[in-house]
């Protein structure tokens, strides 16, 4: 395992990311964005108010704000850093090279995956001081602050994962980026919507479905909702019969997605070497 | 060493590789000669486990590439004929991540890798970034990185290629180094005759299929049924053509455009019968200067074995 992760693919993906001044603009613009809303949202609250007073609600709403944004913000940064890992070596023709050295195909797959992901990482650690803001004003429970970092951080591997994935599938990587974006939106805007359309169908006759708990248990932003304002979610699953609460469907589905996209892209990143015919 | 049994490489109706078998012995240098899209690359992609043949299988120090690739990339050293570079590493660091990509400890790479940069001429270059390198600078650095684990086998395909003449004389010099080192070499190249003086064997692909395979001698002698002769001669150059028309075995014979001396004609005796041509043509008491035969090189072999072929 220790071989796994601390080989040569991962040292070198960390060191060409982190010394390319495109990483360090990253960080700045992404920070930029965060503080921008968060200053934004604290001058809104209090120059423009008669009270001129942060209360400790506005800070839950703040942190909720931030949390939305920031997960937005993973949701569009992961297929980028993602879906170019593989292609990009192939387009930069450098793939041919690095699979005709002994690394296993799990190493190179794992180690690409684990440099996206340690690059959103420290977006997201550096992004710590904003939430301490919060903290101040006090209105949130540390717990919440774990729980959505935990969901961030479910939520990069999976998405990052899938990125890996059409990257080693497709050969450009504007397709794969594209391919990545699609499904990340369809995992965010397309089953909100529809978790909305056939919750409200649904619900408004007052029968029992099963759809919207499906819909609703791999939309990250739903589970988002569900750390703050539960009530949403316990009704879908109320009215689904599913024993399993949607948070947990959630993890375990992001789990599989992942496990699944992993598997894939290291079993199609080197050609199977056994001849398809018959053999001399 | 290296062995290709029945290597059949097909693109749907396309094939790519049609039954190529080859066999090339430890230490030897063997160029591989052919057109563009003749199969050459597709060989060498095979071989260093790129790519799954159609049927057929291929052979690296004894390991099937089909059954366990994994064994036959601690024995091959592979440079492409095109191939990129990460360009924010240093020259010494692009070493050290495929060095450590092999297994090879950090202070066994410390001393591998400036020796390394010695045998290519790039000690001058190790803390350079990759991207300020040159082209010839670049394949130059391919080439130490396809010997940083020492393998027995080194796959080049078109090591020369897009090389000014400079850069091709050197990286020609370090490919003679390498034969010395005992390394088994199979290099294609566009430069033919470059290859003959370092090869010990070549073979021509055409259209996937192996057309003539074997010591640039013997292919040399094969073609030479037909020599060409230049004689070049003092005076009566008449009656030397008067005297070479009588010969049965001499045919074409022309002067030569620029060096009114000379007569060029064609020959088909063998060696011993040149021999005995030349006495009797000395014994008539024609003024003969010179008498050489043209020099046939791997280009000509190609041309000539290709003859007729369909490159489309």
């Amino acid at each position: 395992m220790k071989s796994l992760l601390i080989n040569p693919v991962l040292n070198k993906e960390i060191k060409l990311r982190f010394r390319s001044f495109k990483g360090f603009l990253g960080v700045f613009f992404y920070l930029f964005a965060l503080g921008l809303i968060a200053i934004g949202f604290i001058i809104v609250n209090t120059v423009y108010t008669t009270a001129s007073v942060f209360s400790p609600d506005q800070s839950r709403i703040m942190f909720i704000v931030l949390s939305f944004v920031q997960l937005a913000l993973i949701l569009f940064m992961t297929p980028g850093l993602t879906s170019g890992v593989v292609s990009g070596e192939r387009e930069r023709q450098t793939l041919n090279i690095l699979l005709t050295t002994p690394q296993s195909s799990t190493s190179i797959i794992l180690s690409k995956l684990f440099s996206s992901i340690s690059y959103l990482l420290l977006m997201m650690i550096s992004s710590l001081p904003l939430y301490s803001i919060v903290f101040l004003f006090g209105g949130v429970h540390p717990n919440l602050l774990l729980s959505t970092f935990l969901l961030y951080l479910v939520v990069m591997i999976t998405i990052g994962s899938l990125g890996v994935l059409f990257s080693t599938l497709i050969r450009k990587t504007i397709i794969a980026s594209i391919t990545t974006y699609g499904v990340a939106l369809f995992l965010t805007a397309g089953t909100g919507f529809l978790t909305i359309i056939i919750g409200e169908m649904f619900f408004y006759q007052n029968s029992a479905t099963t759809v919207p708990y499906f819909t609703a248990m791999v939309n990250p932003f739903i589970i988002l909702i569900s750390s703050f304002e539960p009530y949403m979610v316990e009704e879908i699953q109320r009215r689904s019969g599913i024993g399993i609460p949607i948070v947990t469907s959630f993890y375990i589905t992001y789990l599989l997605i992942t496990i699944l996209s992993l598997w894939i892209s290291i079993k199609k990143l080197r050609p199977k070497m056994t001849a398809n015919k018959g053999r001399a | 060493m290296i062995e290709t049994v029945n290597l059949t490489k097909k693109y749907g109706s396309f094939t790519a590789l049609d039954s190529l078998n080859l066999k090339i012995e430890k230490g030897t240098v063997y160029g591989f000669v052919g057109h563009n899209g003749a199969g050459k690359s597709t060989t060498f992609s095979i071989l260093a486990t790129l790519l799954a043949p159609t049927s057929g299988t291929a052979f690296v120090n004894g390991y099937d590439v089909t059954k366990e690739p994994k064994k036959v990339r601690n024995h091959i050293g592979y440079m492409p004929d095109f191939f990129g570079v990460y360009d924010q590493f240093k020259t010494v660091e692009y070493l050290h991540f495929y060095g450590a990509s092999y297994g090879i400890p950090k202070n066994e790479r410390d001393l591998l890798i400036p020796q390394l940069l010695e045998l290519v001429n790039l000690s001058h270059k190790e803390e350079e970034y990759v991207d300020v390198l040159s082209r010839g600078m670049k394949q130059r650095l391919c080439l130490a990185r396809s010997l940083i684990h020492d393998p027995e086998v080194l796959i080049l395909d078109e090591p020369a290629s897009g090389l000014d003449p400079r850069a091709r004389i050197e990286m020609r010099e370090i490919l003679k180094e390498l034969k010395k080192m005992g390394k088994t070499l199979i290099i294609s190249s566009h430069i033919l005759p470059e290859l003959a003086e370092m090869c010990d064997e070549i073979g021509v692909i055409t259209n996937g299929k192996l057309v003539a395979s074997g010591s640039v001698g013997t292919i040399q002698k094969q073609l030479q049924a037909n020599k060409v002769i230049h004689v070049r001669l003092s005076s009566n150059l008449e009656e030397a053509i008067s005297f070479l028309e009588d010969e049965p075995k001499v045919s074409a014979i022309t002067r030569h455009d620029k060096n009114e001396n000379t007569i060029i004609f064609s020959y088909t005796g063998t060696d011993e019968e040149q021999g005995q041509l030349l006495k009797k043509a000395i014994l008539k008491d024609i003024q003969i200067v010179s008498f050489n035969e043209e020099e046939t090189d791997l280009e000509d072999v190609f041309l000539e074995i290709t003859k007729g072929v369909d490159f489309s």
